[in-house]
């Protein structure tokens, strides 16, 4: 239980913020902030413990996105179903992947691109059948009742996202005190010395790439219902893909609060971009690419190294003895 | 139980044009120590990657315990109690030298604490229990060699494959290993090692297989093969036996 604690702070920290201000431009910034610490969080338990780094998580997202939109839109399923079918949707895809990805033996690089690949096809393919509203689009007829998954206020919707996120940074938690985790974290380090010792490197790449989908999954669920509109660049774009691993990078990858904390910095510095530049087209990844390079040139444990090396001075200087 | 605990059947593996194994067969006995020695470039770490299940032979069978592990993968070997080292050591870096062993004790453990707690004690069995929480990246060669033996030691293994764990170090750590790989077989372990270091080879083997250009060219106890002229030709080139 004691090391839920920090989980538990943090979200309690987070909770009270409705109580502070319901000013819409804070819940708005909280809100959409949570949600690419959550899509970061899935690409954190694949990525950063796992060393599997994906370039394609708009693949997740954006299926969970489409799963819940198009089941609402036409087939009239209830938005609470569709959040479970979406989470569903999106692992399988991650699943489908995980098989055909690591069954092949594609490490590093290779990964990346082959996940960046699948996601471009469904971009693609999105972008041009019927059944997701092709260039259109598909829109979520505006339905302001809870049964929906709509609120009136932003308050629910912060909850509710804050939620997810909770759950998320509780089931990684989980997989760093057990097992699973652990042998994540041998795969990323040395893949051959982890199947030397016993493990099933495969099943537990798989076990990692379907429940990291399924936490980016729900943030693409949540996405439809809050922004009640998607089309294939948003679902599948670029974007999604690199806030899920710009987050969690800038947070110092393979740790907890990694993605909250990156998420935070980069959604922070957007907004002070849009102040500074008034808008000028794509010039926030501009300044997002340059924080990465700066990470990683200047502190490539991320903001949480950062944290650590700033408290932590004597404990370093006793292993540097040692 | 058994009385050779691994087999290997007549086993050949080429790359290319190169056969590195040439129909190499050979028995190891239950609860002893045996060592394949051999010059550079004999074939014993290839020999040692198919018999840990990361490289498939082209020809020939594995049987370990009775059974035919030919086609089995690597973790699928660990678990029925194969463990190996690797000559390269291949720590896991960014992680302490306990997380370290701990990964090869939650073979048998599930729980996280359990893990951490057996590792604890298979890092004191081989003298690295001053060391729990020192990253293994910056480890000294010794520690390393250590590292890389409780790992494996960890699953529990009853068939070790000890990859040249004292190559690299100097005469005092190895006089201080071997006690520590002789302690292994008084506890049953079952132990194949490569070596090129002939001290610890004469102090330990029972039994010796001599791998030149990917055949057993000799096999017996130390002295048999010290003396046998093909082993010091294949060492010493051809000729050299009869100075």
């Amino acid at each position: 239980m004691k090391a839920y604690w920090p989980v538990i702070l943090v979200v309690v920290l987070l909770a009270i913020v409705p109580f502070v201000t319901t000013s819409n431009v804070v819940l708005n910034f909280l809100i959409t902030t949570l949600l690419i610490a959550l899509v970061g969080q899935g690409w954190n338990l694949l990525g950063g413990y796992g060393g599997q780094y994906s370039f394609g998580h708009a693949a997740f997202f954006g299926t969970a996105a489409y799963t819940t939109a198009i089941l609402q839109v036409q087939y009239g399923i209830n938005a609470w179903l569709g959040l479970f079918a979406g989470i569903f949707a999106g692992s399988l895809v991650g699943a489908v992947v995980g098989v055909l990805c690591f069954r092949s033996g594609l490490r590093g690089s290779y990964f990346s691109l082959v996940t960046l690949a699948f996601a471009e096809v469904l971009r693609i393919v999105s972008s041009v059948t019927p059944i997701t509203g092709a260039g259109v689009g598909t829109l979520i007829k505006l339905d302001l009742r809870p049964e929906a998954f709509q609120f009136q206020s932003r308050v629910p919707f912060y909850w509710i996202m804050l939620t997810l996120v909770a759950l998320s940074l509780i089931m990684v938690r989980a997989a760093e005190n057990n097992r699973f985790g652990a042998y994540l974290v041998a795969i990323r380090e040395n893949e051959d010395a982890a199947s030397a010792l016993g493990i099933n490197t495969f099943a537990v790449k798989l076990a990692a790439i379907t429940l990291s989908a399924a936490i980016t999954a729900a943030a693409g669920c949540f996405y439809a219902q809050y922004f009640l509109f998607i089309d294939a660049p948003i679902a599948y774009g670029p974007w999604i893909s690199i806030d899920a691993l710009l987050a969690p990078i800038v947070g110092g990858a393979g740790t907890l609060f990694a993605s909250l904390l990156g998420a935070f910095v980069i959604k922070a510095l957007g907004e002070v971009t849009k102040l500074l530049t008034s808008d000028a087209p794509g010039l926030d990844l501009v300044i997002y690419g340059f924080v990465l390079i700066a990470v990683v040139g200047l502190a490539p444990r991320g903001v949480a190294g950062l944290l650590a090396a700033l408290f932590r001075r004597p404990s370093r200087k006793e292993r540097g003895n040692g | 139980m058994v009385e050779s605990l691994l087999i290997v059947e007549n086993v050949s593996k080429r790359f290319g044009g190169l056969l590195a194994i040439d129909r190499v067969s050979f028995q190891v006995r239950t609860g002893k120590i045996t060592a394949l020695i051999g010059p550079n470039g004999a074939g014993k770490t290839t020999l040692f990657s198919i018999i840990s299940g990361f490289l498939p032979p082209d020809d020939g069978r594995v049987l370990y315990d009775g059974a035919d592990i030919t086609a089995e993968p690597p973790h699928n070997r660990a678990r029925r109690g194969v463990a190996r080292t690797f000559q390269i050591v291949q720590p896991f870096a960014g992680l302490t030298v306990r997380e370290n062993i701990a990964i090869g004790s939650h073979l048998r453990q599930r729980s996280r604490a359990a893990a951490l707690e057996a590792a604890n004690q298979v890092a004191h069995s081989v003298a690295l229990g001053t060391q729990l929480e020192a990253p293994a990246a910056t480890l000294t060669v010794a520690a390393s060699k250590r590292l890389e033996l409780a790992r494996a030691l960890a699953i529990a293994p009853r068939l070790l494959l000890l990859d040249e764990v004292l190559a690299g170090l100097n005469p005092s750590e190895i006089r201080d290993m071997v006690p520590v790989v002789r302690e292994l077989t008084a506890r049953g372990t079952t132990i194949l090692m490569t070596e090129h270091v002939m001290q610890a080879v004469t102090a330990l083997a029972e039994y010796v297989l001599v791998l030149a250009e990917g055949r057993i060219i000799a096999r017996g106890t130390v002295q048999d093969v010290a003396t046998d002229p093909r082993v010091v030709e294949a060492y010493l080139g051809s000729g050299a036996a009869r100075l």
